[in-house]
């Protein structure tokens, strides 16, 4: 019997890499839902194709799925896996430059003969020619070991090799201590239609953890202890999700119906068949014919005295442009959701990037301003949904959040709420009172024009995307009126300020270094401000997730700092902006390669910058 | 508080805005029309919506006392198909043209009507962009000279009945400006549809195309030029009454009671459910056939409003009215204790 060795370690990344139909993304959502139950930190990142099953067994048809889990706190999908799982030639060529010298290997044997190596672009088969000696490889016989476990189960070979990511995921909860309750419980409710099904994948799954502990080549299993979470009730959860939920919570809370109009479109997708599912909440959606029917469709029913929302990704934007264009003129809430991809045009549709910063804020005819949001990671998308509903509701305005495709799949525990009072209230108010009565007359603090549900007796008016007389909303060419209602557009917009808390400053109040960052680079940046302060140096952070208004205390912190790093997946968006309004000179930290920043990219900058 | 329903007049319609259309415009008398139209119908005008996009005709919101929205070119049947969705409970009209409705934002129309969306969608057809001073349209003929086709158009028309009819409409129909009694009675019934209704209304740009409708309006050749079609009827028109529509199959011919043996029992009689003759109809046009006016089509289906509404009942039932709290804390949930 085999005597092996328990190691603790208190972080670890793993990566599942495979082709787009080997089971990847399920076989990660386990793993993180897993590890997740168990109480470690973690942060995921997906990564997958657009082509739906790209031939198999070729470089772009690999779909990867990285976890990074901690007994600490963590804040990013980590940079570089320790233990990469390979089902195929291709998925190891594809990403063994990003795993460190030492780094585990776990491959499949079976899936590394002739025609997968030639597939793969590789000449010699690189587990027997010496090239991978700088890792510690674990070569397994997936496929033969899988279908031989299931034997006695009766299904076609076919479906036999199909169960091999469940055989893999087994050898993973070995390897690092895991429970299989959460998975066999996931195995038996999403197969309970084919009992035979439920049965192969559980046998495959529990035999892969039985080989582990066999097997000679598996000497040393590793656990990561739980991390020091604060008390409470946690989930782990994908951006996406808590968009939908953070949308359900706030029509909730304001008791107004969400009417959701959107158009098929990656990565936002989820968005709509997530809200799909909660129609008990009286939520509508509404899959329109395209994006501007999606958006316009999402007006029509703020107009009717719903909230009006809809989610895309840039060229959706880009066709609802004029939409949004038409809910700044006639002042009615809608929220935009926009979950970023790489651009232009159709760009990589499933890579992440944050280069939609200056459409949202300046895409559109006239001077049109909308408040803009950004969730700053996964969970955080929850209560930026709920405050663009907040925002667009008190203020009568479009809101935009810009999410990002990193953000949207990625995924981390979330802390819930143990009652209903800790979420925010929303207090929508439609106007009924006939006296004095006129549809462009402002609220005296949030200039807001009243919201008036059709129907109500007495109060009909008409509205248009025609310019609007101050006060009476009749259509209006006087030069003077023009003047003043794109001036009050503007301050309406502004005075968003006073519900837009302080940025709160990480690290030292004044210093040499000071890092700006928006969105979705939130747990990038963070870490490696700390890892960078922990080696002395003097370096703060700041987290944008209002963009429009800015926080008022923004500029000020700007300037309290010897130089300014403004990090960005584009070209220098929120950098522009900084330069324009604050005039600092910032200097920018530009990545567009589909992917996320790797703190050790954030942290060579940042020594750079303060040497 | 509502305005009483029952005793209401055109006058309670007309909006306190002047009306700015060019003097002579078909469009007074189909805003006529529609005001007497709404006076009658029963609904308090509080209930009352209208929907428009771009161009002359989209101005219409601004000149009838109730609520409306006066939107962008081309995009009215999504904006008034996402406000009678979340308010079923609103009567939701459509103001459209030939430019808006079949150009910019015959997508929109082709959906709206195929998910038969409880809106009445009135498209005034004058064949010219009049708005933007005088361009084709989608409706303009083969061949027709103006600002920007000076050596004649190569665009082949589109005929919106049939568009409509191919759109799976469920209520399909076609008045005139100027003719009040028939285009009022259309609009009545569109009006109890439950379904998306179209309404094709011939109208006149007096500026830009003038006469484009003469062949049907004027007094001295219309009996001649034009059908009304009536379900059950043996479909007959001319002066005389005594010509008539005889059927071979799928092709239509013009037949002269009396003549050669022809009766009224060898007419076609008119059948609203008929999809079939509803599209042999549509395609009726001078010179050889006369232009019907009237129900092309009437079939009743299941509004796609009530069928959202439904799934939403159904869901609360099934599932129990939302319960936020569970819904949040669904799923895979651990606890961290102190």
């Amino acid at each position: 019997m085999n005597v092996k060795q328990l190691e603790s370690l208190e972080t670890v990344v793993v990566r599942f890499a495979g082709d787009s139909g080997d089971g990847v993304q399920i076989t990660g959502d386990q793993f993180t839902n897993t590890t997740a139950i168990q109480g470690n930190d973690l942060a995921t990142l997906p990564d997958f194709p657009a082509e739906i099953r790209a031939p198999a067994g070729t470089l772009p048809g690999v779909s990867g799925f990285q976890i990074h889990f901690s007994s600490n706190e963590i804040f990013t999908p980590g940079d570089q896996p320790d233990v990469l799982v390979a089902y195929n030639p291709a998925a190891l060529k594809a990403n063994l430059r990003d795993l460190p010298p030492s780094g585990t290997i776990v491959v499949d044997v079976d899936a590394f003969e002739a025609r997968n190596l030639t597939k793969a672009g590789y000449k010699s088969n690189p587990l027997e020619d010496g090239s991978l000696t700088a890792y510690r490889v674990l070569a397994v016989p997936l496929t033969s070991l899988t279908v031989k476990t299931l034997e006695a189960v009766e299904l076609t070979h076919k479906e036999r090799v199909r169960c091999k990511n469940f055989f893999a995921l087994g050898m993973m909860y070995w390897l690092f201590s895991r429970s299989l309750d959460a998975t066999l419980a996931f195995i038996a409710d999403k197969f309970k239609k084919n009992p035979k099904f439920v049965e192969a994948n559980s046998t495959a799954l529990k035999a892969g953890y039985a080989y582990c502990d066999a097997s000679e080549v598996f000497q040393t299993r590793f656990e990561v202890p739980p991390a020091p979470q604060a008390p409470g009730l946690y989930r782990n959860i994908a951006g996406n999700e808590a968009l939908a939920l953070g949308l359900v919570a706030a029509s909730h809370r304001a008791k107004v119906p969400i009417f959701f109009g959107s158009y098929p479109i990656t990565p936002a997708s989820e968005v709509l068949e997530q809200l799909a599912r909660h129609k008990n909440f009286g939520v509508v959606t509404f899959q329109a014919e395209d994006e501007i029917a999606a958006v316009t469709s999402a007006i029509g029913a703020s107009f009717g005295g719903s909230l009006g929302v809809t989610a895309t990704s840039g060229p959706g934007v880009a066709l609802k442009t004029e939409g949004i264009g038409l809910a700044v003129m006639v002042e009615l809430p809608l929220v935009v959701l926009n979950i970023q991809r790489a651009g232009p045009s159709t760009g990589m549709p499933t890579k992440t990037e944050q280069a939609d910063l200056l459409q949202a804020l300046f895409g559109r005819n006239g001077e049109a301003p909308v408040a803009v949001l950004a969730p700053a990671t996964p969970s955080d998308c929850f209560a930026i949904a709920f405050e663009a509903v907040r925002i667009a509701t008190k203020y009568m305005v479009p809101v935009f959040v810009l999410s990002d495709g990193y953000v949207a799949n990625g995924s981390e525990p979330w802390k819930l709420p143990r009652s209903l009072d800790q979420l925010p209230t929303i207090d929508v108010k439609f106007h009924t009172k006939r006296e004095g009565f006129q549809p462009y007359t402002r609220d005296g603090a949030t200039l807001a024009r009243p919201w008036v549900k059709p129907g109500t007796p007495g109060l009909q008016h008409r509205i248009g995307g025609l310019e609007k007389a101050d006060g009476t909303g009749n259509i209006s060419y006087d030069p003077d009126n023009h003047q003043r209602m794109v001036s009050l557009r503007a301050e309406k917009v502004q005075r968003i300020v006073q519900d837009v808390p302080d940025l709160e400053v990480f690290g030292p109040k004044r210093g040499k270094l000071l890092v700006v960052g928006w969105g979705g680079t939130y747990g990038a940046i963070h870490s490696a401000v700390r890892r960078s302060q922990a080696q002395g140096l003097s370096v703060a952070q700041i987290h944008l997730r209002y963009l429009n208004p800015f926080p008022a205390n923004l500029g000020d912190l700007l300037k309290s700092y010897e130089k300014v790093l403004v990090p960005e997946l584009n070209m220098g968006q929120l950098r522009m902006l900084l330069r324009a309004r604050y005039l600092v000179d910032a200097v920018g930290l530009n990545k567009v390669q589909g992917m996320p920043f790797k703190v050790r990219e954030l942290m060579a900058r940042i020594q750079e910058m303060i040497a | 508080m509502s305005e009483k329903a029952a005793t209401l007049t055109k006058k309670d319609f007309e909006s306190d805005q002047i009306v700015r259309w060019c003097p002579g415009c078909g469009d007074y008398a189909i805003l006529t029309s529609v005001q007497t139209v709404f006076a009658e119908l029963g609904i308090p005008k509080e209930q009352l919506v209208i929907i428009s996009g771009i161009g002359c005709s989209s101005r219409f919101p601004y000149y009838v006392d109730c609520y409306g929205f006066h939107t962008i070119h081309g995009r009215a049947p999504a904006i008034a198909t996402g406000l009678k969705v979340s308010r079923p409970d609103l009567s939701v009209w459509v103001v459209t043209g030939d430019g808006d409705g079949l150009s910019i934002g015959g997508n929109h129309l082709l959906h709206a009507l195929r998910r038969n969306v409880n809106l009445k969608i009135l498209l005034f057809n004058n064949r010219i962009y009049g708005l933007t001073k005088g361009q084709t349209s989608p409706t303009s003929e083969y061949g027709k000279k103006t600002k920007s086709t000076p050596m004649g158009s190569v665009d082949r028309p589109i005929n919106p009945i049939s568009v409509a009819l191919a759109a799976e409409a469920t209520f399909v129909a076609r008045s005139v400006d100027v003719f009040n009694a028939h285009l009022r009675d259309l609009l009545h019934r569109a009006s109890r549809h439950d379904g998306s209704a179209f309404v094709e209304i011939f109208q006149n740009c007096n500026i830009f195309n003038d006469d484009a409708w003469i062949g049907v309006t004027d007094r001295e050749r219309r009996d001649d030029a034009v059908i009304y079609l009536e379900h059950g009827k043996p479909m007959r028109f001319g002066k005389e009454g005594n010509r008539g529509i005889r059927l071979n199959g799928t092709r239509a011919e013009v037949v002269e009671l009396g003549k050669d043996g022809v009766s009224e029992s060898d007419l076609a009689v008119h059948d609203e459910a008929d999809e079939s003759l509803a599209y042999v109809l549509s395609r009726f046009a001078p010179p050889h056939f006369p232009t019907p006016l009237g129900v092309f089509r009437r079939v009743e289906y299941p509004s796609y409003q009530s069928s959202v509404a439904e799934q939403i009942r159904s869901a609360k039932e099934k599932q129990g009215e939302g319960d936020l709290l569970a819904l949040l804390q669904a799923g895979d949930v651990w606890e961290v204790k102190r």
